[in-house]
């Protein structure tokens, strides 16, 4: 069968040689046109004068459009539109797009963005959670509430109370493709549009309501991207929007792609948080109650802020069986770039504020911090009845909804009353079924001689002044499933032609993923041929339609059940037609080794083809999935928001040095859970890039606004992702060995978020060398640069 | 003006090229090859590296921040041409595919012929070779796999590009520093051009029009290195990575900061010259060569003059050089390697730095002898740690006078918080540096680079 093995990206010649064609290598017609953004360079006020004539006098400039030159929707929000593609007067952060520049290149086009003369009133600008909190400045109208038993009175009641706080970072996605988008006039008003995104339905519903059309006049393509991680899901739009815009009004193909230093500017990035935590713990390092307060910092415009700020309560316990928790999340309106979806998508904030509460708690305790956090894992993995869902469920069908990619239902009025305490439950009230962490944390302190390990970095450190080592272990529990029920669903479609060829299309989108190969290799297995008789294709509205975007790590679990359904209708078809032809019973026809077999009857697969399109049955069909299970209420924070869970565990060990806080990681061991992997090669390719890149997250990547609002790090040459000696030394990556205790695509489970995660061993890592240098908690804040690393050295040193 | 070279082994001639046009631009645009990919335009992350191959040999380059002009002569490989006429991968190419080493693949052609460019060349010091590069998929591991696996496959002949014979076409193009001198003379407010990588940037960033252009590349007696009994001297326009080359033995320290000095395509392109002429209070050679009592010689027509480098950098944005003037080599005293040159920054490879302290202190006796300390990043030129020196000088070589002169700095320095560090941190890293050149010095490990698990 071709699941399961470790094939290359089924791309990987076609980019090796430069041949893999992105947004920006597509030929296009003669006379196409490049535009460009115009953009404010100040962080909240409103425009009194704006003169364009610089602008439009420029050379190579075809034409400018501002806000008031829009047909239809003024709008590129994928939640409560309240983002509009070009400023309304007023402007909310440096970098919002005020007016358009279409022109004959991109040169031209950049150069004449920067010539408008725009006068501003300018007003204070909110970029502080101070500032946010002092102006009530937020999304929702208070802060969301999840609670379960009673924590405050849990943790006044314990042995061990701890308390604390710390900034935590955003990140810039730095996908190396920037953004872009292609928009090709077609007859009547139909619309053509190539978008480098993650969402291409979103793109087709956003331009059909730029051009005020119906959705069935917008096709999009997506082949593939260079790379998206959360950052193509909603912020193509505007791109996409702009385009199609242009060529509408210009009768051109229009193209649209962001310089690198205005992609960072203009797009959003991940959530930066403040987390503030108060937990207790009993004598043996068992925990009896946490709290947490979330402040997550969302930019100028909703986007999909709130499902991200709930997936970080959602991950709140990570591993661990919370009996009295309480997670208070404020989600404020600022003036900088809107913070979007990322990898993880909030999920990695919640999770660092429970490690950095078991690392606390493990120092305070004096307890190995491993064992502390076996101690206080849930239950090990158990069979249990499934849920009956008693109360309505929230998300029916509404013929008025407002259909937007991860937006989130409204806020109800009934009173939000914590969980009861107890239970193998999650603080939203989930029964964790399916925990593999115990046995892995065991495997894999194992393989990575842990113990030995620890033991000999004491020494180091006690034998070195300048230089200080330190270990760290971080499990991942991440929930898979969109929190946004209805989004839980996939199409495909499958053609089989006459000679036995197939072709495979679905709603799934590709950024470097593998998407594509995993669910190539479930269509070859369920026609038992080799997967070169697989064709693979672009993503397309037009061949599946009402997509959702590809993240939450759904990708392959989505459409890769999709494309089997649709295998599976036209396998019963070649079934039925060929037992009939033969009179063997449906049920016994096999499909494997390339062959067709029918009684004592062998058939190539494309004879098999042949025969069935003779016999005028329909090798095409679609298919169609829906995650079951599924069902909960955001508000109140309770219910079964995953279809299941995914584990990892890592342990990293970093050097730092204690006069400067320059630090570095030497070794990271790594046990992932994949389920029954579809293709371990694949899979080990997210672990190992997810961990460089949770790592970077935490470490060297650090963005940095100035006082009035200026993105200081906006280009590669101050923004540093992890380059390639930052990978770790000795990086031993392996899979367990299980399967999906779900039903799932082949019992392999979800890899593209959850390694992300695994990261956060580095930060714990840094930490506890920081400890070695005195004789307090080092409280690091996120990212831990060199700088951050060397406040910890002075603050445990008493020094600051 | 018109140029000649090699793209892919067959020869293109071009006339009136625009002299600011960018290698990748036209690659792209004019040419139809779009394997070349442009990732940040500023020479930061690879996407767009070719190998230029020249009488230096095989060299990776940002073809980004590379203008046409600067290729005449030379022979360029894009990706396009990393596979063989029949189609026949590279062995860079096939052990990507073997060993997982691409997922988006954007980055992935400018791997590929980073590692084409150091295959040919032998190299497999993979992570330097490919510090240049950025990915955000792979996490790298599965990239060195594979350039390992391909160190042990031959050369393909194919990618054996050899130079072209040129003649001069433009008198913006000199040959000699003579030749510069006189047209440099002519038109002292041309921009000129050794590198590229930070003029590059006011072109592709801040998008100016620059005119008249002088491009220095093909002056090559500004490429001699001239190392005697009592002095070593490189012409301005040696790139970094054979100045790194030609310092690995003389002051190893230095050499290992100039590793860390961007990276090897920029290295290929940057040169001494440049790094001091443009007067960046962060570039990182100055320091060096301060600590090192370099000498800076400037040549304007006919005329010659040397100056302390230390006096050629006035203020912020000033440096002492008149229009028509320009650096025609630095020279420094043969000496006993006591330099250690140390750069701070949020990342180990290619970055800026946030300080970078560079100390020569010699020691006779047990007492200092000698100290010159100069910094990077801690004021708005380089700048020497003067009190600091004096407050070693004539001391003992102990803890005690490292600590009692470290105060010192407070007087030296009054640093500026930046988006790389704050002015707290600076001031202070600035003091534990010279605390790591002691301790250094006495046999610590203090190096978390040569630190394993």
């Amino acid at each position: 069968m071709s699941v399961t093995k470790p094939l290359p990206h089924d791309a990987a010649p076609l980019h090796v040689a430069g041949t893999a064609r992105y947004v920006d290598d597509i030929p296009t017609p003669k006379g196409s046109l490049h535009l460009a953004f115009g953009i404010s360079p100040i962080a909240k006020g409103k425009i009194t004068t704006m003169d364009l004539s610089a602008v439009k006098a420029a050379e190579g400039v075809v034409m400018v459009m501002t806000a008031d030159d829009l047909p239809f929707a003024n709008d590129v929000s994928p939640s409560i539109h309240d983002e509009p593609l070009l400023s309304d007067g007023t402007v909310h952060y440096i970098g919002q797009p005020v007016f358009l520049v279409i022109a004959t290149s991109h040169i031209a086009a950049r150069k004449a963005a920067r010539l408008g003369q725009i006068d501003y009133a300018e007003e204070a600008p909110i970029l502080t959670i101070e500032e946010a909190l002092a102006a009530d400045s937020r999304f929702e109208d208070g802060p969301r509430i999840y609670a379960k038993g009673d924590a405050d009175a849990a943790i006044a009641g314990s042995a061990h109370v701890i308390e604390g706080g710390f900034e935590l970072g955003g990140q810039e996605h730095f996908y190396l493709e920037g953004q872009a988008a292609l928009a090709v006039p077609n007859e009547g008003a139909d619309m053509l549009v190539h978008s480098s995104t993650q969402h291409p339905t979103e793109i087709q519903h956003k331009v059909a309501d730029a051009l005020g059309v119906p959705m069935h006049a917008v096709r999009v393509e997506t082949r593939r991207m260079g790379g998206g991680f959360g950052g193509k899901e909603s912020q193509g739009n505007a791109l996409a929007v702009s385009c199609a815009i242009a060529a509408r009004a210009t009768g051109k193909a229009c193209k649209m792609r962001y310089d690198r230093d205005d992609d960072m500017i203009i797009t959003g990035k991940r959530h930066a948080f403040r987390i503030a935590y108060k937990a207790g713990f009993d004598e043996n390092g068992h925990i009896q109650g946490v709290s947490f307060l979330h402040h997550a910092i969302c930019g100028w415009a909703q986007d999909l802020s709130l499902p991200v700020a709930d997936r970080a309560m959602l991950h709140s316990d990570n591993a661990y069986l919370l009996p009295n928790a309480r997670i208070e999340s404020h989600r404020l309106k600022t003036n900088t770039q809107s913070a979007t979806a990322y990898r993880g998508f909030g999920g990695p904030q919640g999770m660092v504020g429970i490690e950095r509460v078991m690392d606390h708690a493990a120092y305070e305790l004096g307890m190995d911090s491993v064992e502390l956090r076996r101690r206080n894992y849930y239950e090990p993995a158990h069979v249990v009845a499934d849920p009956v869902i008693a109360e309505k469920p929230l998300g029916h069908p509404d013929p008025h909804e407002d259909l937007t990619s991860r937006g989130a239902v409204e806020m109800g009025d009934a009173p939000v009353r914590p969980l009861p305490a107890g239970g193998n439950t999650t603080p939203y009230g989930m029964e964790v079924s399916d925990f593999e962490l115990h046995g892995m944390t065991a495997k894999l302190l194992q393989s990575s001689d842990y113990t030995a390990r620890k033991a000999a970095i004491q020494v180091w450190n006690a034998e070195n002044s300048v230089i200080k080592k330190g270990i760290g272990f971080s499990p991942v529990k991440f929930g898979i499933s969109f929190t946004l029920t209805h989004l839980n669903q996939a199409g495909a479609l499958v053609h089989v032609y006459q000679d036995g060829s197939v072709h495979l299309n679905h709603g799934g989108t590709e950024m470097g993923q593998g998407l594509f190969q995993k669910v190539a290799q479930v269509a070859a297995s369920r026609f038992g041929i080799p997967l070169e008789m697989v064709k693979i294709t672009a993503t397309d509205t037009a061949k599946v339609p009402n997509t959702s975007a590809t993240a939450a790590s759904s990708g392959s679990d989505l459409n890769g059940m999709a494309v089997k359904a649709a295998c599976d209708t036209i396998r019963d078809r070649m079934a039925d037609y060929l037992a009939h032809r033969h009179q063997a019973d449906p049920s016994t026809v096999t499909f494997a080794d390339g062959h067709v077999s029918v009684g004592e009857e062998r058939y190539t697969f494309s004879e098999a083809a042949a025969l069935v399109y003779q016999g005028r049955v329909s090798l095409s069909a679609t298919g169609f999935y829906k995650t079951p299970k599924i069902e909960w209420d955001r508000i109140k924070g309770r219910g079964r928001p995953f279809f299941y869970f995914a584990y990892g565990a890592s342990i990293t060990e970093v050097a730092i040095d204690t006069l400067t806080g320059e630090n570095r990681i030497l070794r990271t061991d790594i046990l992932h859970d994949a389920g029954a992997s579809l293709n371990p090669a694949l899979d080990i390719g997210q672990v190992e890039g997810a961990y460089v890149q949770g790592a970077g997250w935490l470490t060297t990547e650090e963005l940095v606004w100035d006082g009035k609002g200026n993105l200081r790090t906006h280009a590669p040459s101050t923004y540093k992702i992890p380059a390639c000696s930052d990978r770790p030394d000795v990086f031993n990556v392996a899979l367990w060995s299980g399967e999906n205790r779900e039903d799932t695509i082949y019992r392999s489970k979800a890899v593209g978020e959850p390694p992300f995660m695994l990261g956060i061993s580095a930060w714990l890592a840094l930490s506890n060398a920081v400890a070695a240098c005195g004789g307090s908690y080092p409280a690091l804040d996120a990212p831990a640069t060199a700088e951050e690393v060397w406040n910890g050295v002075q603050q445990v040193k008493g020094e600051t | 003006m018109n140029i000649t070279f090699l793209l892919n082994g067959e020869t293109v001639e071009l006339a009136d090229v625009d002299p600011t046009a960018t290698l990748l631009d036209w690659l792209r645009e004019d040419r139809g090859l779009t394997g070349t990919k442009e990732g940040c335009n500023e020479g930061d992350c690879g996407a767009c590296t070719v190998m230029v191959t020249d009488e230096g040999g095989h060299k990776a380059l940002n073809s980004c921040i590379l203008f046409l002009p600067q290729l005449h002569g030379k022979a360029v490989r894009t990706v396009e041409g990393a596979s063989g006429p029949n189609g026949e991968a590279h062995p860079a190419q096939q052990a990507m595919v073997d060993l997982h080493g691409s997922q988006c693949g954007f980055c992935t052609p400018g791997f590929v012929m980073s590692m084409v460019a150091s295959h040919a060349n032998g190299a497999t010091d993979h992570d330097t070779q490919l510090a240049g590069n950025l990915c955000r998929c792979t996490g790298y591991a599965p990239i060195i796999r594979a350039a390992k696996v391909a160190e042990e496959v031959p050369v393909p002949v194919w990618v054996k590009d050899k130079p072209v014979a040129t003649r001069v076409t433009s008198q913006m193009l000199p040959e000699s520093s003579d030749e510069l001198a006189k047209i440099y003379a002519e038109h002292p407010d041309a921009t000129l051009v050794a590198g590229a990588t930070d003029v590059g940037l006011w072109v592709t960033k801040q998008l100016r029009d620059l005119d008249p252009v002088i491009f220095l590349n093909r002056c090559d007696d500004l490429k001699e290195i001239t190392i005697t009994d009592d002095e070593v001297l490189f012409g301005a326009m040696v790139d970094m990575n054979r100045m790194g080359e030609a310092l690995a033995d003389l002051h190893p320290s230095y050499a290992e900061m100039i590793r860390r000095y961007a990276s090897v395509q920029v290295r290929h392109a940057a040169t001494v010259g440049g790094n001091i002429a443009n007067g960046s209070p962060i570039g990182d050679n100055p320091p060096a060569l301060i600590a090192l009592g370099a000498t800076l010689h400037l040549r304007k027509g006919d005329e010659r003059r040397s100056v302390a480098l230390e006096d050629f950098f006035i203020d912020y944005g000033k440096q002492d050089r008149t229009p028509g003037e320009f650096v025609e080599s630095v020279s420094f005293p043969r000496q006993a390697d006591r330099l250690k040159a140390y750069k701070l920054s949020k990342r180990f490879d290619q970055d800026i730095s946030a300080v970078c302290g560079c100390f020569n202190i010699s020691v006779s006796d047990g007492m200092v002898a000698d100290a010159r300390i100069a910094f990077g990043g801690m004021a708005g030129t380089p700048k020497r740690a003067s009190n600091v020196e004096a407050a070693l000088v004539g001391k003992p070589w102990t803890h005690e006078t490292v600590r009692s002169a470290i105060p010192a700095f407070d007087s030296d320095f009054t640093p500026m918080t930046d988006m790389r560090a704050s002015a707290n941190y600076r001031l202070q890293t600035a003091k534990a540096l010279l605390e790591r050149y002691f301790l250094e010095d006495q046999g610590e490990v203090t190096n978390v680079l040569e630190v394993s698990a």
